[in-house]
């Protein structure tokens, strides 16, 4: 049986009715025709599922939308605004943080959730942030140099 | 991936909860973050009929860490996140979050859960070691009232616990300890992140203040075994002995005789025995540092 649930998701409200069975992922990408988030493992440890739940980081393939009644939800549709692309996505493509693209949103979400949390993290902090975004083409170092960018431009 | 169906139920109060579980018995899995049971449902491993959710209960036990009384609770909800950055959790308790950060990655620990680390009781688990060695109690709560358990002896084989099918794992308590402790974790893997341990192991210490010997002392050893076990007869080598490199080599050696690991792809039971050596010592050694510190 489909359950009622209400969430915000870039900022815009929706009550849906969705299966149980319905991971959070499907739900953006079927449903909502969300595409930013990719699924790339389906268990929960490439990170290419990313979204922000309420502020924090998680992988949405392996979280029930059922379950994020209630929470406000952030995928990379909703960081750019009318003037253009947020200062994490400018700093990815300044900085050729992007390569194939598949991992991006996740990357640039992870970045965004530390970002949001700790304004001037070291590089460990970086490092220690995406680790749960794998990415086979950048090596990470563009990546990582992208997000410390961000925080020194702040 | 497709999940198979199963029937939902998100009750509103932690009584709602009891009494559900109590109807549907072993017929139901609770899922709390679910960073385990989705991925094992989308493998097809488990085909649970119902799925009881924790989700919405606002229940504080549940859902919060504090401490009052000298005694510091853990709500069996409280993700592994938050338990790696809780202000009541530090000192001589550290292995604990630093057995929470060192659980899968961030993403993972945004939602994996205290009480899902325990109750899913992999050998390997990331958290059940340092709560072992800081003396961990578990609360377990049905419709028939609670019951206390120790941690050390709840787990017991890979899966499998104590808790029965009408109980909830409500939280996890843990007394101060006093003066002159202190405790660590390391974890060995072959990578950094979203990696599950080869090896792990948490020391406990206390230093008698007086005459600065080895008052108490527990060790615990991970993925070595089809719980994680305690090294009991490293921990008596210890007690009454001034602490130092060639005690903690001594008590390393002993403890690599008490593990039985297997061999599998992701190492031999010969080097996890000789890691297991390695690890005791470094972090007794950690362990008594932050003891020194709390004296």
């Amino acid at each position: 049986m489909k359950k009622l649930i209400a969430l915000t998701i870039n900022q815009k409200k929706y009550e849906l009715a969705v299966n149980p069975g319905m991971s959070l992922l499907d739900l953006l990408r079927e449903e909502l025709n969300l595409m930013g988030a990719k699924e790339g493992c389906g268990i929960g440890e490439c990170g290419a599922c990313t979204v922000l739940l309420d502020g924090k980081a998680v992988s949405s393939c392996v979280m029930l939308a059922v379950e994020a009644d209630g929470c406000e939800i952030t995928t990379i549709e909703g960081l750019e605004t009318e003037d253009g692309m947020h200062p994490i996505q400018k700093a990815f493509v300044e900085h050729g943080a992007v390569q194939c693209g598949f991992c991006t949103p996740g990357m640039v979400l992870s970045a965004k959730g530390l970002l949001d949390k700790n304004p001037n993290p070291s590089e460990q902090e970086i490092r220690t942030a995406i680790s749960g975004n794998l990415c086979r083409c950048t090596g990470y170092q563009k990546i990582v140099e992208a997000i410390k960018s961000v925080s020194e431009r702040k | 991936m497709v999940i198979p169906e199963f029937n939902y139920q998100q009750p509103a109060t932690l009584k709602e909860f009891l009494e559900i579980r109590n109807e549907l018995q072993n017929k139901a899995v609770i899922l709390a973050g679910g960073t385990d049971l989705i991925v094992n449902m989308k493998k097809g491993l488990i085909k649970p009929e119902n799925v009881i959710s924790l989700k919405g209960i606002k229940e504080p036990l549940l859902n919060s860490t504090g401490l009052e009384n000298g005694v510091v609770r853990i709500g069996a909800c409280v993700t592994a996140d938050q338990l790696s950055c809780s202000e009541s959790i530090c000192g001589a308790l550290g292995a604990v979050p630093e057995g929470a950060a060192s659980l899968g990655s961030p993403l993972i620990r945004n939602r994996a859960t205290v009480g899902g680390n325990i109750i899913n009781a992999r050998p390997a688990a990331d958290l059940i070691p340092s709560l072992i060695a800081c003396d961990a109690m578990v609360i377990l709560e049905s419709i028939s009232g609670k019951r206390e358990l120790p941690l050390d002896g709840f787990v017991t084989g890979p899966g499998q616990t104590l808790l029965q099918d009408n109980e909830l794992l409500l939280n996890i308590e843990i007394k101060v300890p006093s003066p002159g402790s202190g405790s660590a974790y390391i974890k060995l893997g072959t990578r950094r992140a979203l990696e599950i341990s080869l090896v792990n192991v948490a020391s406990f210490i206390n230093i008698d203040s007086p005459d600065g010997t080895v008052a108490d002392a527990r060790i615990v050893l991970g993925a070595v075994g089809p719980a994680p076990l305690r090294a009991k007869k490293a921990e008596q080598s210890l007690i009454g002995q001034k602490p130092g490199e060639e005690l903690f080599k001594k008590a390393g050696e002993i403890a690599a005789g008490e593990c039985t690991p297997i061999d599998d792809f992701r190492g031999s039971a010969e080097y996890r025995c000789d890691m297991v050596e390695v690890l005791t010592v470094r972090t007794l050694k950690k362990a008594v540092q932050e003891a020194e510190k709390n004296n």
